[in-house]
């Protein structure tokens, strides 16, 4: 018996990640290399209104959260600085909650729109329900594990965050995480089975947030050749590739 | 001085007879796909109307185009902070129903349909859900004033007309209409670029086509806001945005664009201008009044030989800089100044210029003689030479100003609201029509026709020239295409080996939509 949790958990806190991130980096590039399906694949044109209240939780809680536990990855002595005072701990912890509880909201809402609009049935993929239903579990079983095993951000950043930095380091160490809760072994496991979807779905958009918009300038003029250089009889054009392409 | 090429199109109204063989031209070729159904790169809308989308020149609803505040233009609904900020759920974004759904009917009930009493029906089905519906709505529903209340009175162009006037255009004997047909007008400052997130609008350098990457295009939707002319469309199916090319392949092999090609009034012109980029950003952030102004004052004389040095040492080729010589766009609107930009206030700076339309602008309502009427009976129906519009150019100039058609509209769609544009305009197309009558008939007295002539600026040779380009102009006198130079064009698009054996025009796999 204890052989067999042993290899469950090997199987999910070990091989799973690798395989998802496997997965999730040479799928996205694949992905993208076909660039003409990296799309958001926005829905908002054939309905505007529902939509409004299932996409602006979401995605606001789903940032707040995905940099949240970025930050808790990156930077966990931070994080328990800044849970050292008991008032910041529980600011930082309701805040957390309430960005879930907006997700949940958010997602609740889109799934119900998903199902009942027509249209909106018209452009949702069997994927789509895929990525919905995990997202719903998800962010449920990360509220729950939120609400029954308090103060989540101080031991993510002390017992998780060495076990994700060790499987980047590529000399995994899952057993402080193989003692924790099975609802947290459960996070952690869709967690990596959302990474490992994200090539094949629509959350591909997540990976090109169009960030340089900020400092490119407004107006966009191509050329498909340097023409001066074109036009210089020492520079043959077969030299210069487009720049498009 | 920046020199720069820019295909640009003009369209003589007069000339339009609201046909929609364009429309049809470029449906076939372009837009027969699922998604696209509803999109109409070329549509031709009936004004006063409210087009199509409903309302699109509203910009209060729609939120396109440019808008000056701080001595700055910025993007009226999108941009770097709206545009972000709105980006998980753009408020500015029409839907489907502000354009139409689009429909088919099932033909087959038709054929198939068992026998019984009553006459089988074709009933319409939705082309996005496959399910009946009414149909409400369609890309040119209130074509000839049809559904008037509904549409033509809700033209957001008689936003500045006064009462009376709005009524005295929809009185049954004065009712008039003219054709607008639309394509996307390539601007210089392009909204949909500017408003693109993913940086995947751009403006072609050599010929100033705008055209959207469809390897780049995430969806964000900007571009369909940004738009004040709602010619950037997006497609439900793909998740892709999608536009007017211009037919640039056929452009590329010389021909003309297929709406253009296909119009059965001889309404379009296509051709090359010379302009200044350095003077883009200055000349669409100008103060009101000097905006048409200062926009064809952008555009380069062809024949300035400093225009020309600057030309070639921007690398317009000498091809290209010979179309501009030819061009018949450069002569509609420069030379001869008859052509005006479509609402130029939302300082897109389109490169697509009208004609406007003299008629029905210059027919007046005439007086009923009711003396004759009542010696007939009642019962007889009395038409009277003078009954219904007086085309006499007696008091032409009195009459302009009198028009069935108030010229403040047309002056709310082609001058920013400034009549005087407009008028000067109509002058000479009136003079050029009185000068071709006084020729072919000959019953105007020779004072009259010379007044009309100096009233409008104009001489013998240049009506002549006028006349022969609007009536006479043969296919290659309408559309002159640079070279794209064919050597390279093929490699403008792509390298013939990689695609060796794909699937074709630009794409390297099959353009389906996501998973």
């Amino acid at each position: 018996m204890e052989n067999l949790f042993n290899a469950l958990n090997n199987f999910f806190l070990i091989a799973l990640p690798y395989i998802a991130l496997f997965v999730f980096v040479i799928g996205s590039i694949w992905r993208y290399r076909n660039g003409f399906k990296f799309s958001s694949l926005s829905s908002q044109f054939l309905e505007g209104r529902q939509l409004f209240w299932g996409t602006v939780p979401f995605h606001i809680g789903i940032l707040f959260l995905f940099l949240g536990h970025l930050i808790a990855f990156l930077i966990p002595s931070g994080v328990l600085a800044w849970n050292a005072h008991p008032l910041r701990l529980i600011i930082l912890e309701v805040t957390a909650f309430i960005f879930g509880v907006a997700v949940l909201i958010g997602i609740v809402n889109l799934l119900y729109r998903r199902i009942t609009n027509s249209r909106i049935a018209v452009v949702t993929s069997k994927m789509d329900y895929v990525i919905i239903g995990l997202l719903l579990i998800q962010v449920f079983s990360g509220l729950w594990v939120a609400y029954n095993f308090r103060w989540g951000s101080s031991w993510f950043a002390s017992v998780l965050t060495p076990y994700l930095w060790s499987v980047f380091a590529l000399q995994p160490d899952a057993t402080a995480v193989a003692a924790l809760p099975w609802v947290v072994k459960f996070h952690i496991v869709g967690a990596f089975l959302i990474i490992m979807l994200i090539p094949f779905s629509r959350l591909v958009h997540f990976l090109v947030p169009p960030i340089d918009y900020l400092w490119r300038p407004y107006q966009q003029v191509i050329w498909y050749w340097n023409n001066r250089e074109v036009r210089k009889p020492h520079t043959p054009w077969s030299l210069k590739r487009p720049k498009n392409n | 001085m920046n020199v720069r090429a820019q295909i640009s199109m003009v369209f003589h109204l007069d000339k339009c007879i609201g046909c929609h063989t364009c429309s049809i031209a470029c449906k076939n070729i372009w837009t027969d796909r699922k998604g696209v159904e509803y999109q109409w790169w070329n549509n031709v809308e009936t004004k006063p109307g409210t087009g199509y989308p409903t309302k699109w020149e509203d910009q209060d609803i729609y939120k396109g185009g440019w808008e000056k505040n701080n001595g700055t233009i910025n993007l009226k609904g999108a941009g770097k902070k709206k545009g972000l900020l709105n980006i998980f759920h753009n408020p500015n974004l029409p839907v489907i129903d502000d354009y139409y759904e689009p429909f088919t009917y099932r033909y087959l009930d038709l054929i198939e349909s068992p026998a019984m009493k009553d006459q089988p029906t074709a009933r319409p089905v939705s082309l996005i859900t496959g399910k009946p519906i009414d149909i409400k709505m369609g890309p040119n529903w209130d074509d000839d004033l049809s559904g008037t209340p509904d549409y033509a009175r809700k033209d957001p162009n008689l936003q500045d007309l006064s009462p009376a006037e709005q009524e005295a255009m929809f009185q049954l004997e004065r009712m008039a209409f003219f054709y607008l047909p639309r394509i996307c007008n390539h601007c210089l400052n392009p909204a949909c670029v500017a408003s693109c997130p993913s940086g995947a609008i751009y403006k072609r350098g050599e010929d100033g086509v705008v055209l959207i990457n469809q390897q780049v295009c995430r969806a964000w939707r900007m571009c369909v806001t940004a738009c004040p002319y709602k010619k950037s469309y997006y497609n439900w199916h793909t998740g892709k945005s999608e536009k007017c090319i211009l037919c640039y392949p056929r452009l590329e092999a010389g021909y003309a664009p297929a709406c253009m090609h296909s119009c059965v009034g001889r309404i379009r012109y296509l051709g090359v201008i010379l302009y200044d980029a350095d003077q883009i950003e200055s000349v669409a952030s100008d103060d009101g009044g000097k905006l048409i102004d200062r926009q064809l004052n952008m555009l380069l004389d062809p024949f300035d030989p400093r225009v020309i040095q600057a030309a070639k040492e921007n690398g317009v080729a000498d091809s290209t800089i010979k179309a501009a010589q030819y061009s018949p766009t450069y002569k509609f609107v420069k030379k001869w100044g008859l052509a005006l930009p479509l609402h130029p206030e939302f300082r897109t700076l389109p490169m697509l210029f009208y004609v406007p339309p003299l008629l029905p602008v210059m027919a007046s309502l005439g007086e009923q003689d009711k003396s004759q009427g009542e010696k007939l009976d009642p019962i007889a129906k009395f038409w009277n030479d003078s009954w219904l519009y007086d085309t006499s150019t007696e008091d032409l100039w009195g009459t302009i100003d009198q028009a069935r058609f108030p010229l403040k509209y047309i002056a709310n769609l082609f001058a920013a609201g400034d009549e005087e544009k407009v008028k000067v305009v109509l002058k000479k197309l009136m003079a050029v029509r009185i000068h071709r009558r006084n020729v072919t008939v000959g019953d105007l007295a020779e004072e009259k026709v010379e007044a009309t002539m100096r009233g409008a600026g104009m001489d013998v040779e240049t009506a002549e020239e006028i006349y022969k380009l609007t009536s006479l102009a043969k296919f290659d006198e309408r559309f002159v295409i640079p070279p794209a130079h064919r050597e390279q064009a093929l490699e403008m698009l792509e390298f013939t080996g990689d695609t060796k054996g794909s699937v074709g025009f630009g794409f390297k796999e099959k353009a389906e939509r996501g998973l």
